[in-house]
């Protein structure tokens, strides 16, 4: 291994590989940001220009400000994100430890019934949900996204944590327990410092499509205050005419806060993804 | 007054009969060793005292007072773990006091406790170190002074020197040799080391199986073990068997000759086929063939004896054991 990384026409091709996969990645996105900043016309005469002194026109970026409450769908889609990430990890890593640590009856049976979650996607519950979400009142509030995210991104969470918790030593938490620390004490100060970065991997995986889903924000909470960014951003796409200005602004701003997120939880990501060759 | 007294325990998970009626008392101040081969249930014998693991049946006492539905906390035992399970977030000090802090001790009494114990265990210079800074074997020091800060009724360490090399496992050893007579406490010691069962224990547990074999002296389990397994488990190199037949015509039983009582005779009973020497200088190690039966001789001082020679071996017949069809300790004599 040593010596196939120090080859250096392996080395170039190994970086070569990386980097066609990044741009081709990297790509749409680019093409998006550029877009963003030209006038209709240009958008459609020469969409890979760059844009010069002729073309440029923040006409995109000055429509979204002024139509609609771009702020607040903003505001509504951090709230929903972040309040889901924080169910999911909370719930799921609680879930798992109880699943991976303690022997009782219908362990294996609860283990599988979370798992099967996996399998089946939440959307084919959409209309039981939606008539549970109006039976409750929930319709139109934001609450309604975040329960629901919550129970989409569970089963995965339970399962990847559950793996991870099995890891840990069943040494330090009986030591803990020696110690005199009670049970919640040795979830969150022993146990779950040390399964971080499968938290942080739990997180990237359900943020970035929660972020971008439409499905449940047109059905469950359309309302005009709580609007998330990806169903704000429809106005500007019409059946017949569509402003494309404003949808480029809007798709270029709504990368930025995933960016943030990301970058947060990036470098624990790594060490997740690599914790088992290293060690 | 015993420190720790067991009666009756067994112990399931679900069909698997780990733990079979095991009865032991262990007096004030003693150092009891329990031995056995992988998976005899040393272990869960050892978290079942410590509360981690509870008995399916059976009366576990601490200093009188029968615990079995006291949490491990308010047993007042601390635990040496093999893989030391030091808190990772907490420094030496942290580590050391954070059962204090969780009695609700008063700082002074905390704060002269950890002094002392470091004082003994030579961990001055690091208190404030996390555990990921420290070597192996100031780990595990770590890990005892966190047990000796809870004055403990009794001390339970589970295989805690397995993770050390010979030279440091030594030293760790004299080390906890001294501890126990300095501080006078009641300590239950879990190893496959024979050495350590040797040198460490007032009084040695055998157990096979989930069941205890025999319980005595280092010296009483030496010389005098009640069957074949015991005998063969304790010493090292282990005790030789052979049938007895190969002797004397007729004897059916099975006989043990320690390999340290064999010795070079001239007219000696046992006629066998050098296979493999072992010089280690102070001894030498002879392995040997008697027709099947392989033996091990172990001759005191430097011997040139080469592989493929014949030699006869001799013993004195007061120093070999019998043993009947189901290992059992039989009689010397026969009849
Ligand atoms: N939680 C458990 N569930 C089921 N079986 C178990 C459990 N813990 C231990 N056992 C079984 O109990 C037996 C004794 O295990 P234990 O860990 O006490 O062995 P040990 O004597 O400490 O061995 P070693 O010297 O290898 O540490 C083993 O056969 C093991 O498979
Ligand atoms: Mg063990």
């Amino acid at each position: 291994m040593n010596q196939a990384r120090s080859n250096p026409l392996n080395i170039a091709l190994m970086h070569g590989a990386l980097v066609l996969y990044t741009l081709i990645a990297l790509f749409p996105v680019f093409v998006i940001l550029i877009n963003s900043f030209k006038d209709r016309r240009s958008i459609f005469r020469e969409p890979l220009a760059l844009p010069d002194s002729e073309s440029f026109s923040t006409i995109g970026y000055e429509t979204v400000m002024r139509q609609g409450d771009f702020f607040l769908y903003f505001q509504n889609s951090m709230i929903v994100t972040v309040g889901s990430l924080f169910f999911i990890l909370l719930f799921g890593a609680m879930a798992a430890y109880a699943l991976s640590e303690y022997r009782f009856r219908g362990n294996m049976l609860m283990g599988l019934y979370l798992a099967l979650g996996i399998m089946i996607p939440i959307r084919i519950g959409t209309v039981a949900i939606l008539e549970m979400m109006v039976a409750t009142g929930l319709v139109n509030t934001l609450w309604a996204l975040i329960l629901v995210y919550t129970a989409q991104g569970l089963p995965l969470a339970v399962f990847i944590l559950g793996e991870f918790m099995r890891q840990v030593s069943d040494d330090l938490k009986n030591a803990g327990r020696i110690d005199g620390l009670s049970e919640y004490t040795i979830f969150f100060r022993l146990v779950l410092p040390l399964v971080r970065p499968a938290m942080a991997t739990v997180a990237v995986f359900n943020m970035i499509p929660i972020w971008n889903d439409l499905w449940f924000p047109l059905i469950l909470a359309p309302a005009e205050e709580t609007k998330t960014l990806t169903l704000g951003s429809q106005v500007f796409i019409g059946q017949f005419v569509t402003d494309w200005n404003a949808v480029l602004s809007a798709l270029s701003m709504a990368i930025l806060p995933v960016l943030v997120l990301y970058a947060i939880f990036s470098r624990q990501l790594i060490r997740g993804i690599t914790s088992g060759a290293v060690k | 007054m015993t420190a720790l007294s067991l009666s009756n325990v067994n112990k399931s998970f679900g069909k698997v009969h780990v733990l079979k009626d095991i009865d032991l008392d262990v007096d004030e101040g003693e150092f009891v060793v329990f031995v056995g081969p992988s998976g005899c249930g040393k272990s869960t014998l050892l978290r079942v005292i410590a509360g981690l693991e509870d008995a399916s049946t059976g009366e576990i006492r601490i200093g009188g007072e029968v615990v079995n539905l006291t949490p491990p906390s308010k047993r007042g035992i601390a635990m040496v773990f093999q893989s030391y399970a030091l808190y990772p977030h907490l420094n030496v000090r942290g580590n050391m006091t954070l059962a204090l802090k969780q009695e609700g001790q008063p700082k002074p009494v905390i704060e002269e406790r950890v002094a002392k114990a470091s004082r003994m265990l030579n961990l001055e210079p690091y208190l404030d170190r996390y555990p990921s800074e420290l070597s192996g074997g100031q780990r595990q020091r770590v890990a005892i002074g966190r047990a000796i800060v809870r004055e403990p009724k009794l001390f339970l360490f589970d295989e805690p020197l397995s993770n050390l090399d010979a030279a440091l496992r030594m030293n760790t050893r004299l080390e906890i040799a001294n501890l126990h007579r300095s501080l006078g406490a009641s300590m239950v010691y879990v190893t496959h080391d024979q050495t350590e069962a040797m040198t460490l224990a007032d009084k040695i547990v055998v157990l096979r199986d989930g069941r205890v074999e025999q319980i005595g002296s280092p010296m009483e389990l030496y010389n005098n073990p009640v069957n074949q397994f015991v005998a063969g488990f304790l010493g090292s190199p282990s005790m030789n068997f052979f049938p007895a037949g190969l002797i004397e015509d007729g004897d059916n039983r099975t006989m043990g000759v320690r390999p340290e009582d064999l010795f070079l005779a001239d007219d000696g009973a046992i006629m066998a086929r050098v296979s493999h020497v072992e010089n280690l200088g102070g001894d030498t190690n002879v392995v040997a063939h008697m027709g099947d039966h392989q033996i091990t001789a172990r001759l005191f001082g430097q011997h040139s004896i080469e592989a493929g020679e014949s030699l006869r071996f001799g013993f004195d017949p007061a120093r070999v054991y019998h043993f009947d069809q189901n290992g059992m300790r039989a009689p010397n004599f026969q009849g």
